[in-house]
Formats: structure tokens, C-alpha cells, sequence
């Protein structure tokens, strides 16, 4: 009698195995990897369904869906990864449409030769940042692209959240007089990859601010404060959701610049790379626009909650034909805070 | 940020804003020119022109280092990375600056060439290490501020033996660009262009020293500030130059000494003429030919030298028939003068030079004030505030 034990497949290894084009081949060895990776990591029971998509319970409400694709470089940086970004950023882009999200759907490019252990750990910080949220993974699908097509991985989430009654959140309802508010300190999560890039260290190390704001959100609208736009400041900053909203609602906008909230190891690190804070990404902050009457109660809310602690009125609405978005500075003048052009490039002296 | 905020304290602004009103006679105009990008980007950045009297006039001058690259020699450093496939390193703004053939090096980029940003010139030595098999071309740019670390880089190279490192000098001097603004006839003969004093650069003259000025000082009659690259060291720059214009003084003053000294970083001047040499002529963006205001590389340090390397020859080319850059620059033309600023010619799509990096005229007003070309009500929102 042979000794090889019925049904017996060797694990994978996690230690030295490395993603292999086989791994994308629809064979034995993907579906080994989505069973002993991704299945046993995003663990739920419309994942346990194990058909090619999810059959899901009908929502009550209007439904919201949302996308991102992740490209992040590198891919573990301090506050985070690009697993937990990945599930952080599709869950507040559902989120601030004023939706508590409900699932996520998750697809990988992975490149031919990535580590297995690396893999792994994307992987993990997804499923704990999905579990932490409350929202799962219920369907996904894996290729792998030869060395160099690919930067490791590629993660694309798609989420589908439900907007409760009499919620209305939207870029195009900014009003004259409005208020604005951001959630926190800005440009922490976009100056953590770049002083990792750089290899920059500062005596405070830089953490990104990588967050799932769903919770701070349902906090914001329970103040019945009015308010009408929710938007995460993601990639170009502060200044670039600004001047999508102010340009989506038809409206100018004006910001004091010494309310605007930045720590002054973000802002250090901006300095050195000749950079301007209000176009750095960030991944767990929110811009709000609320009528005036409510902004005073919106901000406390936010003060009160573990994500908001640095909240900050930075700003109001106002009438402009042209859309500017301006702001006063700190040193007393006026200037404009403009559409990003092209990539934020260093200045040279 | 200690060090920084107190140059950027918005109640002292308050006060010399205060005192510059005093001091300066409302019977006349003062025009300064800002020589420096740095300047230019802090005015516009901070809103420093709303702190001054309206008959004080800020003129960006041609210091963007960017901005007077002209469109030939990034044709040169482009068809290094597409034909010669070289690993083409520089410093980050030069990426977007536009060249023939609606091209940039970012364009040229997405072509498929080999071209990488770097904040130092060790980056691109490190890049030309850990490339052995590929040649690796550095991009120089710059005033005075930059040379000294393209010099070392140089010797650097040649002391570990690197063969695959060169460098394509752009390195360009700041007196001679001031000379031929002050020699223009738009200065010199018409004086279309009233020019009442220099606010002096502030990183260039930490290498080279405030001696180099006293000559324009002296010779063209026009007082000299040299001045930090904050807001508030602008505007004292500016109540000093206002002063010596009050006092009929032309002297070179010093605002920047926390940093800058009269004889300037000599160990780097030292550096830099063992590297480089003068250049007969080199084209300047916007100023043309400007005589011995550039720096070549020298015989000894032959092999370093991209140009001798693959044997380039340069060719001029024109500029955007509309494009306003060349006076912008001079100061004889505003931003706004300009037919093509803002609808041709955006930050998305530059035209002309002035319009790449936001250290240009065009770009910092386009980029921060151009609100000021309208008249923009805000009083609603000021009383929603309130």
C-alpha cells in the first residue's frame, strides 16, 4: 500500500512560497490559495456560500455603491497597509454618502513572485478591518499578472451601503452661509507614505490616519444638525474636495487658514518636501458642510468622538460665480487654494 | 514649526504692513523686483500684496529656475531617455516644464523613458550605483543654490570611478540674468519698466555672499535687499528698499543674515570652480542669449559631462508665437497681459514657462491670485460668520 494519505494537499507557505502564475489559473492551486487564504481570513456566511457571486438579503432603504481601486507604494507603511486602506476607503466613500454599508466586495491583482507572507498579511489586516467595522467580504476573485505588469498587489473594494430615511447628503447642496468643518488633522496619511518612500524619519514618526468613519458618521447625523455634504479628503487633499464642491454646488468658498488643523510634525514634513498640506491625502478624516445653525453642535459631536478629537470649523460658504475657493492666511493676506495641476511636485529651492 | 512660524507671524506682518504704509510717500510709485522664484512663491503664497500700499508694486523677476530653462535643452535631457535609453534623474518641477513636440520629461515619461525624480544629487549617484549595466544622466538645474551639490556629485563620482554617471549642466548665475535686466533697454532707455530696487535672493546669496551685488548696486544706482524666503523677511525687505528710495541711498543691505554673510559659503565656491567653468553664452527661457551667465563642466571632469559624453548639440527653439513669458520675465508684462494666461495657457497645460512651476509668475498668479482679477463678493459670507 502506497503511503501518500488520501485527499492530502501539501499547505501552502506562507514563509517562502511566493504567488506563482498558477495561482491565476482557475486550477487546483487558486482554489487552494482562496481556501486557505482568503476563506479562512474574510470568514462569513455569504462567503460560506462558495458560489461565484453572493446571494444577499434585500435592503431596506435607497442603496449606495461605491468603488476604489488601491495602488498604494509601499505597502506597509507606518498606521497601517494596504489590506485595512482597502476596506477604510471604500467603507467611508459608501459612508459619507450618508449610508450605513452594508458589504464589500473584494478583487486582486496580484503580481507573479509577491510573497505569500506579504499576501498573508494584506490579507489579515483586511479581514480584521472588515470585522472591526462590522461590514464583510462576501465575494471576491484573485488573477495574477506576470513580474513587473503589477506592483505586488493591486486591491479593488466595492461597497454597498443602505441610506436611512430622510437622509440627503450630496456635493451639490453647499449653500452660501454653510459652514465647514473637517473631521481632524490633515495630510497625516499621504506624509506617512511619503517620509516611508523618502525614508524620512522625525523624532514623532508620521502614522497614517487610515479609519473606517461610518461610525463617526452616524454620530454626525444624529445631532440633527443640517447638514449637506459628507466627503472623505482622500487623494488631493483638503483643497481638492473643496473645489469639487464648491464647483458641484455652484458656489465659492472661503477658509481661515490658522483654524485649519495640521500637526506640526505633518507640517514640518511638508516644508522639507517643499509641499502644501492642504493637497495631501488622508484616509480617515471628513470634510462637512452644514447650515450655520447646526455647525456649533456638529462640531462638538465630532470633538466627542475617538475619530474627531481635532475637529475644526475652517471655513464658509459663500457666493462666487467663478468657484473660487480662497483663504485667508495666517499672515493676513488673500489668496486662492486652487485645483491640484497634474502631481504635487517639489519645488526645487 | 519653531524656526518657521515666527517668519510667518501674521501680527508682526500686521505692524511692518503698518510701518511700510508710513514710510512710504504716497506722492510716488515703488516698483521692487523679486528676483527669486522663492520670493515670488512666499508673496503669492502668504497674500504678502495685500499687505502693501497700493503704490508699492511687487515685479516677479526671472529666478524661477524652471521657468528659464529653455525648451531646447529639455529636448536635449528628453531625447537622452527615448533614444540614448538612459536613466534620466532631476529634480521634481523640471518634469512638467514643456518642450517640442508637445512633450515634457513627464510626457516623455509615460513614453516609456527611464526618467526618475530625485530631492538630491546623492539620489541619482545611488541610482547610477545600483544601475552598473545602465547609464545614468543627471538633469542639473539651477541657480547658485544648486551647483555646489552637482559639483560634489561630480567629484564624488569621480573618486569611487562610477563609468555610468554623467550630468547635463543647466547650472545658471544670478548676477548675469540681474546685469541683463538692467540692461534692457525697457530699464535702461525707455524705463517703460520702473525698476526702484532688488529684493536679493536668499539661498543663492547663503553661497555666493552679498559682495556680488554691491556692483549693481553701485554701477545701476539700485538699491539691493537680500532677503530670507519667509513672508515676514519680505516684507522687511521691502520697508528697507522703501527707505533707501526715501534716502536716495543704492546700497546692498542684508535682511537675511541669519544666514547670509558678505563673502558667502566659500568651501562651496571653492567646490564649484573646481567643477565648472563659465559658458561663452547659454539661451535663457524668455531672456534669450545671455552672455557667460551659465556654467560648463570642466575639461578635467570631461567624462562626467553629458554633453561631451553623447555629443549633443543644441538647438534652439522658439517659443509659443502668444506666449508672453520673455517680458513677463523682464517685467515688462504682467500675467494678465498675457493673451493665452488662463485659457490657453493653465498649470494643466503650460504654454510657456512662466506657467510650470509655482515659483513662475504666471503659475503663482494663476495658482493664488487670480481672484483678483475679478471682483469677488465675499461680504455674505463674512456676515454669516458674524
Amino acid at each position: 500500500m502506497s503511503g501518500v494519505r488520501k485527499n492530502y494537499v501539501r499547505p501552502l507557505d506562507f514563509k517562502q512560497g511566493r504567488v506563482d502564475m498558477s495561482h491565476g489559473s482557475g486550477g487546483r492551486a487558486m482554489a487552494q490559495l482562496i481556501e486557505e487564504l482568503f476563506a479562512a481570513a474574510f470568514v462569513n456566511e455569504y462567503l460560506a456560500q462558495g458560489n461565484d457571486g453572493a446571494l444577499l438579503p434585500p435592503p431596506s432603504g435607497r442603496l449606495v455603491m461605491a468603488t476604489d481601486a488601491h495602488v498604494v507604494s509601499p505597502l506597509f507603511f507606518p498606521g497601517g497597509d494596504i489590506g485595512c486602506l482597502s476596506i477604510h476607503g471604500t467603507i467611508n466613500d459608501v459612508a459619507v454618502m450618508g449610508a450605513q454599508p452594508l458589504w464589500i466586495a473584494a478583487s486582486f491583482i496580484l503580481e507573479e513572485g509577491f510573497p505569500l507572507g506579504e499576501l498573508k498579511r494584506v490579507v489579515d489586516s483586511m479581514a480584521a478591518a472588515a470585522r472591526e467595522a462590522g461590514v464583510p467580504i462576501v465575494t471576491g476573485d484573485t488573477k495574477v499578472v506576470e513580474q513587473g505588469n503589477a506592483d505586488g498587489v493591486f486591491i479593488t473594494t466595492t461597497g454597498v451601503g443602505v441610506v436611512p430615511e430622510g437622509v440627503l447628503l450630496s456635493g451639490d447642496r453647499a449653500r452660501p452661509g454653510d459652514a465647514i468643518l473637517v473631521s481632524g488633522t490633515l495630510g497625516d496619511h499621504g506624509m506617512a507614505i511619503m517620509s516611508k518612500r523618502e525614508n524620512l524619519s522625525f523624532d514623532a514618526p508620521i502614522v497614517s490616519d487610515t479609519a473606517a468613519l461610518h461610525g463617526l458618521i452616524v454620530t454626525l447625523l444624529a445631532t440633527g444638525a443640517d447638514i449637506r455634504v459628507l466627503r472623505d479628503p482622500t487623494r488631493g487633499g483638503l483643497a481638492t474636495t473643496l473645489n469639487e464642491i464648491a464647483r458641484q454646488s455652484g458656489v465659492g468658498m472661503l477658509l481661515e487658514e490658522s483654524a485649519i488643523p495640521v500637526k506640526p510634525v505633518v507640517a514640518a514634513a511638508c516644508e522639507f518636501l517643499g509641499l502644501d498640506p492642504l493637497y495631501v491625502a488622508n484616509e480617515g478624516k471628513l470634510v462637512a458642510i452644514c447650515a450655520v445653525a447646526g455647525a456649533e453642535r456638529l462640531l462638538s459631536a465630532m470633538r466627542n468622538h475617538p475619530l474627531g478629537r481635532d475637529a475644526a470649523l475652517v471655513g464658509t460658504v459663500h457666493q462666487d460665480a467663478h468657484h473660487f475657493v480662497q483663504m485667508k492666511t495666517s499672515f493676513g493676506g488673500r489668496r486662492i487654494v486652487d485645483w491640484l495641476s497634474g502631481e504635487q511636485l517639489p519645488r526645487i529651492c | 514649526m519653531k524656526y518657521v512660524d515666527e517668519f510667518r507671524d501674521g501680527e508682526v506682518a500686521k505692524g511692518l504692513a503698518l510701518a511700510i504704509a508710513v514710510e512710504a510717500k504716497p506722492s510716488r510709485n515703488y516698483s521692487f523686483m523679486e528676483f527669486c522664484g522663492g520670493h515670488t512663491h512666499a508673496i503669492s503664497r502668504y497674500g504678502v500684496s495685500d499687505l502693501l500700499p497700493p503704490n508699492v508694486r511687487m515685479i516677479h523677476g526671472p529666478g524661477c529656475p524652471v521657468c528659464v530653462l529653455p525648451i531646447g535643452r529639455i529636448d536635449l535631457a528628453i531625447r537622452l531617455a527615448l533614444d540614448r535609453g538612459v536613466i534620466l534623474a532631476t529634480y521634481g518641477d523640471t518634469l512638467r516644464v514643456p518642450a517640442s513636440g508637445g512633450l515634457s520629461l513627464l510626457k516623455a515619461k509615460a513614453r516609456g523613458g527611464d526618467i526618475r525624480m530625485v530631492y538630491s544629487t546623492a539620489d541619482a549617484l545611488k541610482i547610477a550605483r545600483e544601475n552598473p549595466q545602465r547609464e545614468v544622466v543627471f538633469l542639473a538645474i539651477g541657480f547658485e543654490t544648486t551647483t555646489p551639490p552637482t559639483a560634489l556629485a561630480i567629484r564624488q563620482a569621480q573618486q569611487e570611478g562610477l563609468k555610468n554617471f554623467s550630468v547635463l549642466c543647466n547650472h545658471v548665475l544670478t548676477p548675469s540674468a540681474i546685469t541683463h535686466i538692467l540692461e534692457s533697454p525697457e530699464v535702461r532707455q525707455y524705463g517703460t519698466v520702473p525698476l526702484d530696487g532688488f529684493i536679493g535672493p536668499a539661498h543663492v546669496s547663503t553661497v555666493i555672499g552679498s559682495r556680488p551685488y554691491e556692483h549693481f548696486a553701485e554701477e545701476y544706482r539700485k538699491p539691493v535687499v537680500i532677503a530670507g524666503f519667509e513672508p515676514l523677511d519680505v516684507m522687511q525687505a521691502v520697508r528697507m528698499l522703501v527707505r533707501q528710495v526715501n534716502e536716495g541711498r543704492a546700497e546692498v543691505e542684508n535682511e537675511f543674515s541669519r544666514a547670509v554673510t558678505r563673502d558667502g559659503n566659500l568651501k562651496a565656491q571653492t567646490l564649484v570652480s573646481e567643477v565648472f567653468e563659465l559658458r561663452r553664452s547659454f539661451e535663457w527661457r524668455g531672456l534669450g542669449e545671455v552672455p557667460y551667465s551659465a556654467l560648463q563642466i570642466r575639461a578635467g571632469f570631461a567624462e562626467f559631462d553629458a554633453e561631451r559624453r553623447y555629443n549633443l548639440t543644441y538647438v534652439p527653439v522658439p517659443d509659443n508665437k502668444a506666449c508672453e513669458c520673455g517680458a513677463i520675465l523682464r517685467g515688462v508684462k504682467k500675467p494678465q497681459d498675457c493673451k493665452i494666461f488662463g485659457t490657453v495657457c493653465t498649470p494643466e497645460n503650460p504654454m510657456g514657462s512662466c506657467m510650470v512651476s509655482s515659483e513662475g509668475a504666471c503659475a503663482a498668479h494663476y495658482s493664488y491670485g487670480r481672484y483678483k482679477d475679478f471682483p469677488v463678493e465675499v461680504a455674505q459670507a463674512r456676515e454669516a460668520r458674524a
